[in-house]
């Protein structure tokens, strides 16, 4: 046997997951030597400090377009926007996350393994801080979701998404109320989780199989001119694809999302419907436009059914919603279904737009979520639809506020939610994929229903005897809130930088 | 001065004004109302200055704007007004103030609502209506399109009626749905033709577009268009919208904003898609009888006096419809003068009913009876309103709707007759509505109410007098405004392809078309 030659390792292009990765590690590393009482500060100072870290090399990286580290990483246009896109979503979920002004302690408990119910239970969620471990779970789960945005094979982004999701199970369950929720909520993920990565894992057997390489462009070179049975293609490419699906949340993999997102934490809910989505969307972008564009006849019809029943499941069930957080589970499902829209497109155009999508939904979807954290009574937040009764008489602000966000789901124009959406729309019709619009529209107009409910219901109804407060945000949150907003107005009313920054990246390297 | 900047300031001034206004404390009420009155009067003068520029003669399209938006889309903000658009906004121009005047008192005396948060809805309303009739770029129009739902949504969801909320969603989706099917369309369009939205260069490419694509891109446009206006079948929200919206916002909903689907038509749909106008314009002249005939029955049922109103509007609407799809520039001049004269009229019976309903506390037909004994001047504005409503010969939309009848009947002669039954029903409505509230004994409830004793308030008179005025005056001597319409018309009918019909095409003002 010769010398094991180590292959090349561009590490600038590396860096931004192994800024998030190292940091992550230290955290873990405080968890065990700090005290408790200064880990909070500590521990959120690093992880902004890493963000912002790794946002800058991102940027420093911007021109990079290169296959590092054995073949194994991808930078490339849509790698680095996505990691950026990651990151400033991430950079503003974490100031959710580190809230602890509205809640004594913070939205997470301080030790999950308590027996729920018993008195140490009840103490520990009147006044112990809420558990700093959520901080290196957090860099862990956003670096996993840098790799699987980057991964150029199917085994590095199989440990990706094991990566990205391991943290995001256990984040679950750390809800300092409703603990029983919680549990039940990150105990479903994972189950499921585990079943898509198993089936993932399958379909990358099938596709090694298939194609003798796991590598993107070898998967590519056999597909465009097979050697073995086509019957290990499509089995390999329905299994990893559905593993994919599941991440996204698309139908019918989608069933998960509305408990997960229910009984997490608020904060992390909103971690998972912004950069959860960003990563997910990502992986599959690059797997069917690297590796499968040459099946595309054959896989096009099949996810475009899917992307019609993610629509109009996510829109239908939204309408019977009576839990804000379920409500907006389902809102995220049907977008997640006009994304697809946008991916199927198969196009740059279809990358752009997916990808401005991805950006523009997750800004507006923090800042729904962080309106969540906002209203609430003696027992914590308060989700039920009813509870918002009357809301805009209260604190006409914070109503504003999530009616304008509502709007920008519903797609109204001067709101990224419109620009967003005739992005996506646009490249599908571009790419022949006009019916899938038709539906779009359709469910669209099913989506507004709900949307409309809520403006109702925060403005033209009475508000009721228990009508909760809304708290005065942190500063933390008022800034994620500022963030959201504006950057939901900005992307609505001139999203031509971002449009084009979209079309610059739009190049996958293979 | 033609170089000045119009279309642009007019669309921004009054939404500067409603940022303005709504800012305003709440206490400050009076201010308030005071700022967007002047407000609205100097859009109103601005747009009088702009009249005297456009050149009749002139291009199609002047006060040309353009610029850059979102330049991978060609996405611009583009203005240009045809003579079309120019009486358009010549009517929010004067609707405005009237209304702002007429619902001085609408939000006063409650404590739960804001009188600045309702002005600034009034103003905010008025830039969305100028920017729609304005945009010479179809993105920029369909961002108006939205966008206009939301002020009005607002408007008749917090300071509307009994059962607001139910009319204002209703309102809301119905508008949005039409706006889903438009979106679709436009996007539709854009790739088609070209990846361009402006409308005088898609004028050029559609020519390309094969007669299929052309088809459905009609469709979906004239799907929104006609939820707008509304044509029969997709009327039904409008009865509830008008019901429930306060007096002066439904004048405006039903006077100004309705058009913008009529207005849609004849700039977007005939131009953009002439085939299928033609493929289609006989589906959308039986929509348009059915709905003169069957919206003028329903209104004689009413005893909801904003309903009753709307649903006039919704068989006026008919009258439009024939007109614009009989392709004869009769019947498309007399259609775009409908629609000023319907604003004018319709509107001054919205505000004249209101009136009453501020005094009794109630629009209902039946609570009224015999007023005109307690408020003589206030009945015969409303005997007015309602006799310009019907198209009475010496009032504006007497001219308006012959010259759609004579317009259709050189080439419809059935729907013109059918037509025409139309404005024997438009009587049976209006003058009973009359005679139910103003003549015949008095209803002894009515002598309970003290308001009922008031009559005419001079801030009424000059709420009124403006709009009476401009239904005479434009009764007896319309051809400066069809002088504006008529070249406009006639370049769309070019577009559409169709040509008047022999000898009997002589237009009002004794010109042959061509």
């Amino acid at each position: 046997m010769g010398d094991l030659k180590l292959p090349a390792i561009d590490y600038g292009a590396l860096a931004p997951m192994l800024i998030l990765f190292g940091v992550a590690c230290l955290g873990v590393l405080v968890e065990a030597l700090v005290p408790r009482k200064s880990r909070h500060a500590i521990q959120l100072t690093l992880s902004f400090l890493a963000i912002i870290a790794s946002f800058v090399t991102v940027i420093i990286e911007h021109g990079t377009r290169k296959i590092t580290i054995g073949g194994a990483v991808a930078v490339d246009g849509p790698t680095l926007f996505l990691q950026g896109a990651i990151l400033a979503l991430g950079a503003v979920s974490l100031m959710l996350i580190g809230e602890r002004s509205m809640e004594k302690g913070g939205a997470f408990v301080s030790q999950a393994a308590i027996t729920v119910g018993s008195q140490k239970d009840l103490r520990q969620a009147g006044e112990q801080p809420g558990a700093t471990e959520v901080y290196p779970l957090t860099l862990f789960a956003l670096g996993g979701m840098l790799l699987f945005v980057s991964a150029n094979d199917l085994l590095t982004m199989f440990v990706a998404l094991e990566v990205f999701s391991l943290p995001l199970y256990l984040l679950c369950a750390l809800a300092r109320r409703r603990r029983l929720l919680s549990q039940e909520a990150a105990l479903k993920y994972f189950l499921l989780g585990s079943y898509a990565s198993a089936f993932f894992l399958f379909g990358a057997a099938l596709i090694y199989g298939f194609a003798g390489g796991i590598s993107f462009g070898a998967v590519h070179d056999a597909v465009a001119n097979p050697q073995r049975s086509e019957v290990l293609l499509y089995a390999g490419l329905a299994l990893v694809a559905i593993g994919l699906l599941f991440k996204a949340a698309l139908a019918p993999f989608h069933v998960w999302t509305p408990d997960v997102y229910q009984g997490a934490p608020t904060p992390i809910t909103a971690l998972m419907a912004a950069c959860t989505k960003v990563a997910a969307f990502g992986a599959l972008l690059r797997v069917l436009y690297v590796s499968f564009e040459g099946v595309r006849w054959d896989f096009q019809p099949v996810l475009g059914v899917i992307a019609v029943l993610t629509m109009l499941v996510g829109a239908v069930l939204a309408v019977t919603q009576t839990d804000m957080k379920r409500l907006l589970a389902y809102s995220s499902v049907a977008n997640a279904g006009y994304l697809l829209v946008g991916v199927l497109a198969l196009n740059e155009e279809g990358l752009s737009s997916t990808m401005f999508y991805l950006v523009a939904y997750g800004f507006s979807v923090l800042a729904a979520f962080g309106i969540v954290t906002l209203v609430r009574d003696a027992d914590g937040e308060a989700t039920h639809l009813s509870r918002w009764a009357g809301l805009g008489r209260k604190s006409p602000l914070f109503a504003g506020t999530f009616t304008f966000i509502l709007l920008a789901f519903a797609g109204i124009p001067l709101t990224s939610g419109f620009t967003a959406k005739f992005a996506v729309f646009g490249a599908a019709v571009e790419g022949g994929q006009t019916w899938l619009v038709i539906f779009g529209v359709i469910s669209s107009m099913l989506l507004a229903f709900p949307y409309l409910r809520v403006v109702v219901l925060l403005w033209l109804s009475e508000p009721g005897e228990s009508t909760p407060t809304v708290s005065i945000p942190g500063f933390m949150t008022a800034a994620a809130l500022t963030i959201g907003v504006l950057a939901t107005f900005a992307l609505g009313v001139v999203p031509a930088p971002l449009i084009d920054l979209t079309r610059d990246a739009a190049q996958f390297v293979r | 001065m033609s170089d000045f900047p119009f279309l642009s300031i007019l669309t921004v001034l009054p939404l500067v004004g409603a940022v303005v206004v709504g800012v305003i404390p709440r206490r400050k009420a009076e201010l308030a109302k005071t700022i967007a009155l002047v407000w609205s009067l100097v859009v109103l003068v601005l747009s009088i200055f702009m009249w005297v520029a456009f050149k009749i003669d002139g291009d199609r399209f002047q006060f040309h704007e353009s610029y850059q938006w979102i330049p991978s889309w060609d996405a611009r903000f583009t203005f240009a007004a045809d003579g079309i658009a120019l009486v358009m906004l010549m009517l929010i121009a004067v609707l405005t103030p009237v209304v702002i005047l007429a619902s001085w008192h609408d939000v006063d005396g409650d404590g739960k609502r804001s009188a600045p948060v309702y002005f600034a809805l009034l103003l905010a309303f008025e830039f969305t209506m100028i920017g729609v009739f304005a945009a010479a770029d179809i993105f920029l129009f369909y961002v108006f399109f939205e966008v206009m739902l939301i002020p009005m949504y607002f408007i008749i969801g917090s300071f509307g009626g009994a059962r607001r909320q139910y009319a204002a969603v209703k309102f809301f989706l119905y508008s949005l749905v039409g706006g889903l099917f438009m979106l679709a369309a436009v996007i539709g369009l854009w790739v088609v033709g070209g990846h361009t939205f402006d409308f005088t260069r898609l004028l050029q490419s559609v020519g390309e577009i094969d007669q299929n694509t052309s088809r459905w891109l009609f469709l979906g446009f004239f799907v929104a268009f006609a939820i707008k206006a509304p044509f029969f079948p997709f009327h039904t929200w409008l009865p509830d919208a008008g019901g429930a919206a306060p007096a002066g916002a439904a004048a405006l909903l039903v006077g100004v904003m309705d058009k913008v689907g009529t207005f849609g038509i004849l700039r977007y749909c005939l131009p953009l898609f002439p085939e299928a106008s033609r493929w289609f314009a006989p589906a959308a002249l039986v929509l348009a009888v059915i709905g003169i005939i069957y919206a003028a029955l329903l209104a004689v049922g009413q005893n909801d006096l904003k309903r009753l109103v709307s649903y006039t509007s919704i068989a006026h609407f008919g009258f439009i419809g024939i007109g614009i799809f009989a392709f004869t520039t009769q019947g498309g001049t007399g259609s775009v003068l409908y629609m000023v004269n319907h604003g004018l009229a319709t509107g001054l019976l919205f505000i004249v009913v209101g009136m009453f309903v501020a005094r009794r506390g109630s629009s209902l037909v039946s609570d009224f009876g015999g007023a005109g004994k307690l408020v003589p001047v206030l009945a015969g504005v409303l005997f007015f309103a309602g006799l310009a409503s019907l198209a009475l010969p010496g009032t504006a939309p007497f001219i308006s709707e012959f010259l759609v009848l004579i317009g259709t009947f050189t080439v419809h002669k059935v729907y013109a007759v059918i037509a025409t039954v139309g404005i024997i029903l438009a009587a049976a409505y209006v003058l009973w509505m009359v005679q139910r509230t103003t003549q015949g004994t008095l209803n002894p409830a009515l002598e309970e109410v003290p308001a009922m004793r008031k009559d005419i308030t001079l801030r009424e008179k000059v709420v009124v007098a403006p709009l009476i005025l401009l239904l005479l005056l434009l009764g007896f001597y319309p051809k400066p405004v069809t002088d504006v319409i008529n070249p406009a018309v006639q370049a769309t009918m070019q577009d559409v392809g169709t040509t008047d019909p022999g000898p009997t095409a002589v237009t009002a003002n004794g010109r042959v078309a061509r």
